[in-house]
C-alpha cells in the first residue's frame, strides 16, 4: 500500500503545524467560533450535541496495522475507548476535547494518517472498492488512481470553497462494492480496445434530493484524468448554486443544466485545462501503482478449508469472498453484532483487527462503505485460526450483506443534525431478526437507516430503507423498498404513512414475511420487489 | 456606473458591464457571478482587476483568477470582501497578488500563511512547481 515520501510527509506535518496554530488562537480567543468553524471544519473537527467529534481519513479505506493500531491508540487515550467507522471509509470519535485536537493530529501524522479535507465544502476523503487489490472480478487495481486523486485535491487552491461538499468514489469492477453512482464523481476504470479508460458519472447523491449519476463521458484516458477531474469541477465552482444550501450540490446543477449541457461546458474546460499541464506523468502513476502491488502471496497455498466446525462453516459460507489468487480469501469482519451499535469497534478490537492484519493479512485492512472490516489478503489455510480469534472478540457475526448488517447513521444520539434516534431501531430490528437461520433464509438483504432526510445512513439505497423524521415533536419512521446501491443502482420509494419505533419493526417483518411468500427460486427481495412491484408490499404493511 | 474608489492616485474600478460599453478604463471589478471570460479580449490593456468575494465561502473568484492568469493575463489581481487570513494562501496560488480585506489582517498571521506550504500537490496558477514535478525531475 501507499507509503508517505518526504513530500507527504511535510504536507501533513504543515497541517498539524497550522491547525494547532488555530486552536491556539481560538481557545486565547483570538477568533470567534464563527471565524473557527470553517477552519476546524476543514480539519474534520465537527461541533455535535454533546462534545466535539472528529472524523479521521482512511484514503479510499485502506490501512495497515500500525494506522490500525493508531486508531486504537485514539479511541483510548482521548475518547470513550471506542471509533466510529463510517460510510465513507473513514473513523469518527465522538467524544472528544477541542484542546486535544491538535495532538490527535500529530499523533496520526506519525502514522501517515490526516483529518484532512474530512469536511468542509471541499473534496473529501476519496473513497473506493474495499476488495480493491484482491477481488476476483477487478480489471485492475483502482487506488494508484484514488490516490492520485488524493493528492490533486488535498489543499486544492480553487476548490476549497465549493458551493457544497464534493465527494469522488473510484471502482475499476463491474460489481459497484463504493454505491459509485450515488457520488458526486463515480469514475469506474473499464477497457476499451485493450485499453483502460476511466468512465465518468457526474451529479449522483443521496440526502433531501436523492439522484443517481448519468454517464458523462463513457472514456477518458487515463492521461486525462486529472484534467477532465478539474474541469467538471471548474464548471462545478462556477455555476453551482449558492443561493440556497439544500441546492448547491452538483447534482442539482446537473439536474438543471441536463447532462448533455454539462458536458459541453466540461468538454470546453476540459479542451482548455489539457493544455495546462497538470497531468503528472505516467512515471507518477507507476510510482504509486507499484506501492499498490500485490503482495506475495503463497503461490501453493491450499485451496481447501476444513469445514468441520459447523459455527465456522456458516461464517465462511456468508463472510469470506473469493481473492484472485488462488488459495487466498478475502476476510470480511462484521461490526454488526447482535445488540451493537452498527461501525462501532472498542480500542481492544480494533488492536485484535490490527495483529491479526498483520499476522494473517499482510499487514493491510480496508474500511467498507457498509461500515464493516476487510482483512484482504488471507491464506484460506488461515482461515480458522482468524474466525477463533474474531470469535472470541465478538467479531465473528456471520452476517455480511443479511439484513442485521445494517447501515446507520449516528442519529439523534450524537448528531446535531438527526431528528430521529437510527441506533436503538438497528437494534431492535437486529434483534427481531435474531435468528441467524432466519436471516440466512431471506438471503442477502441491504437495509440502511438514516436519522433525518441528510441520508447519511444511505437510506435511498437500501433494498428496505428506513428515514427518521420529526412528526409534531415525535421521532416518526418512513419505510422506502426497492433501492441500491451497487451495480443494479436505484433509488428506494416510499410505502406511505410513517411508524412509531416499535411500529416500523413491525412493517419490516411483514415486508419480508411477504417476500418470502413471493419470490421465486433464488430471487433475492429486491428482485421480487422488482418484479411485483409496490402494490402488493403496501397491502401487506397497510392491509 | 457603480465607482469602487480605491487607494490615492489609483484609477477608480468600473463594474464589467459599464467596462464593455466604453473599454477606455484600466481597471475593472468582477462581481463574483460574473463571467471572467469577457474580459479575456481586453486582458492587454488592463492595469487592474478587482474580484469580489461577498462572503469567505463563496468561492467563485478563485476559479476567477485563474481563468485570467491562464488566459494570459499579467496586470494586478486583487481580492476584495471577505479576505480573511486562512484564505490567502489559496489565493495567492490561484493568481491574486493583492488583497482588500472589508477587516484588517494582521500582518504576521498573515506572512506565517503564506510560508506555511514548502511545496504543493497540484499546479496552479501562481507558478509552484507540483510535487510530481519536483519528485521525477
Amino acid at each position: 500500500m501507499y507509503k508517505y515520501d518526504e513530500y507527504d510527509q511535510q504536507m501533513v506535518d504543515a497541517r498539524v503545524a497550522e491547525f494547532a496554530d488555530q486552536v491556539k488562537r481560538r481557545l486565547a480567543g483570538e477568533i470567534t467560533e464563527d471565524q473557527f468553524k470553517p477552519l476546524r471544519l476543514m480539519n474534520g473537527l465537527y461541533l455535535q450535541l454533546h462534545a466535539y467529534m472528529l472524523r479521521v481519513a482512511v484514503p479510499y479505506g485502506t490501512l495497515d496495522g500500525r494506522q490500525m493500531r493508531m486508531l486504537a491508540h485514539i479511541a483510548r487515550k482521548y475518547d470513550r475507548d471506542y471509533g466510529h467507522f463510517t460510510t465513507r471509509q473513514n473513523i469518527q470519535y465522538n467524544w472528544i476535547k477541542l484542546e486535544d485536537a491538535p495532538a490527535i493530529l500529530a499523533d496520526l501524522a506519525s502514522v501517515e494518517m490526516h483529518a484532512i479535507q474530512t469536511s468542509g465544502n471541499c473534496i473529501r476523503n476519496i473513497s473506493s472498492d474495499q476488495w480493491a487489490g484482491a477481488a476476483a472480478d477487478e480489471l485492475t487495481d483502482p487506488r494508484p488512481w484514488a490516490e492520485l486523486l488524493r493528492q490533486w485535491s488535498s489543499f486544492h487552491p480553487e476548490f476549497s470553497y465549493l458551493p457544497r461538499k464534493f465527494k469522488i468514489a473510484v471502482i475499476a469492477a463491474e460489481e459497484d462494492r463504493a454505491a459509485m453512482r450515488l457520488h458526486d464523481i463515480g469514475i469506474q476504470i473499464v477497457e476499451k480496445d485493450g485499453v483502460h479508460g476511466a468512465a465518468f458519472y457526474v451529479g449522483g447523491g443521496m440526502g433531501r434530493t436523492p439522484m443517481i449519476a448519468p454517464l458523462i463521458k463513457d472514456f477518458v484516458p487515463l492521461d486525462d484524468l486529472l484534467s477532465y477531474t478539474e474541469a467538471c469541477l471548474r464548471v462545478y465552482n462556477r455555476y453551482g448554486r449558492r443561493d440556497n444550501i439544500y441546492k448547491a450540490r452538483i447534482k442539482i446543477l446537473i439536474h438543471e443544466l441536463g447532462a448533455d449541457e454539462y458536458r459541453r461546458q466540461v468538454e470546453e474546460e476540459f479542451a482548455h485545462v489539457k493544455s495546462l499541464g497538470i497531468d503528472p506523468p505516467k512515471a507518477e502513476y507507476d510510482r504509486i501503482a507499484a506501492q499498490f502491488a500485490m503482495p506475495s502471496l503463497d503461490l501453493s497455498a491450499s485451496d481447501e478449508i476444513d469445514r468441520t466446525d459447523p459455527d465456522f462453516a456458516v461464517w465462511v459460507d456468508q463472510n469470506v469472498a473469493a481473492h484472485k489468487v488462488p488459495g487466498h480469501a478475502i476476510v470480511n469482519i462484521s461490526l454488526k453484532p447482535l445488540g451493537g451499535i452498527p461501525g462501532d469497534a472498542s480500542s481492544a478490537q480494533i488492536d485484535l483487527m490490527a495483529d491479526l492484519a498483520e499476522k494473517f493479512s499482510h499487514d493491510e485492512l480496508r474500511v467498507t462503505h457498509a461500515q464493516n472490516i476487510v482483512l484482504p489478503h488471507v491464506r484460506k489455510a488461515d482461515l480458522f485460526a482468524i474466525w477463533q480469534a474474531l470469535d472470541a472478540a465478538d467479531l465473528a457475526t456471520p452476517n455480511l450483506d443479511l439484513i442485521s448488517d445494517i447501515i446507520a447513521c449516528p442519529g439523534l444520539d450524537y448528531c446535531s443534525l438527526a431528528n430521529a434516534r437510527s441506533i436503538p431501531v438497528a437494534q431492535k430490528i437486529a434483534q427481531r431478526f435474531s435468528d441467524p437461520a432466519r436471516q440466512r433464509d431471506l438471503g442477502e438483504l441491504k437495509l440502511k437507516i438514516s436519522g433525518c432526510i441528510n441520508a447519511c445512513g444511505h437510506h435511498h439505497a437500501g433494498h428496505i430503507g428506513i428515514l427518521g423524521v420529526d412528526r409534531k415533536g415525535t421521532e416518526n419512521y418512513q419505510l422506502l423498498l426497492g433501492g441500491s446501491g451497487a451495480e443494479d443502482v436505484s433509488l428506494g420509494t416510499i410505502t406511505g404513512p410513517g411508524f412509531d419505533e416499535d411500529g416500523i419493526v413491525d412493517a419490516i417483518e411483514r415486508v419480508t414475511d411477504k417476500y418470502l411468500a413471493e419470490r421465486t427460486d433464488g430471487e433475492r427481495f429486491v428482485d421480487t420487489y422488482r418484479r411485483v412491484g409496490m402494490a402488493p408490499f403496501k397491502e401487506a404493511i397497510y392491509g | 456606473m457603480v465607482e469602487h474608489l480605491q487607494a490615492d492616485g489609483e484609477e477608480p474600478c468600473v463594474t464589467l458591464d459599464a467596462f464593455l460599453e466604453q473599454s477606455n478604463a484600466t481597471a475593472v471589478r468582477l462581481e463574483s457571478d460574473e463571467d471572467a471570460r469577457a474580459l479575456i479580449p481586453y486582458l492587454d490593456r488592463l492595469k487592474l482587476i478587482e474580484v469580489a468575494f461577498p462572503k469567505f465561502r463563496d468561492g467563485r473568484g478563485y476559479s476567477s483568477a485563474r481563468i485570467l492568469r491562464e488566459a494570459g493575463y499579467t496586470g494586478e489581481l486583487r481580492a476584495q470582501g471577505d479576505v480573511l487570513v486562512d484564505q490567502i494562501g489559496y489565493m495567492k496560488r490561484c493568481g491574486f497578488d493583492s488583497f482588500a480585506p472589508e477587516k484588517d489582517l494582521n500582518p504576521a498571521d498573515v506572512e506565517a500563511a503564506l510560508s506555511r506550504w514548502p511545496e504543493h500537490y497540484q499546479a496552479a496558477a501562481d507558478g509552484a512547481v507540483p510535487i510530481w514535478k519536483l519528485r521525477h525531475g
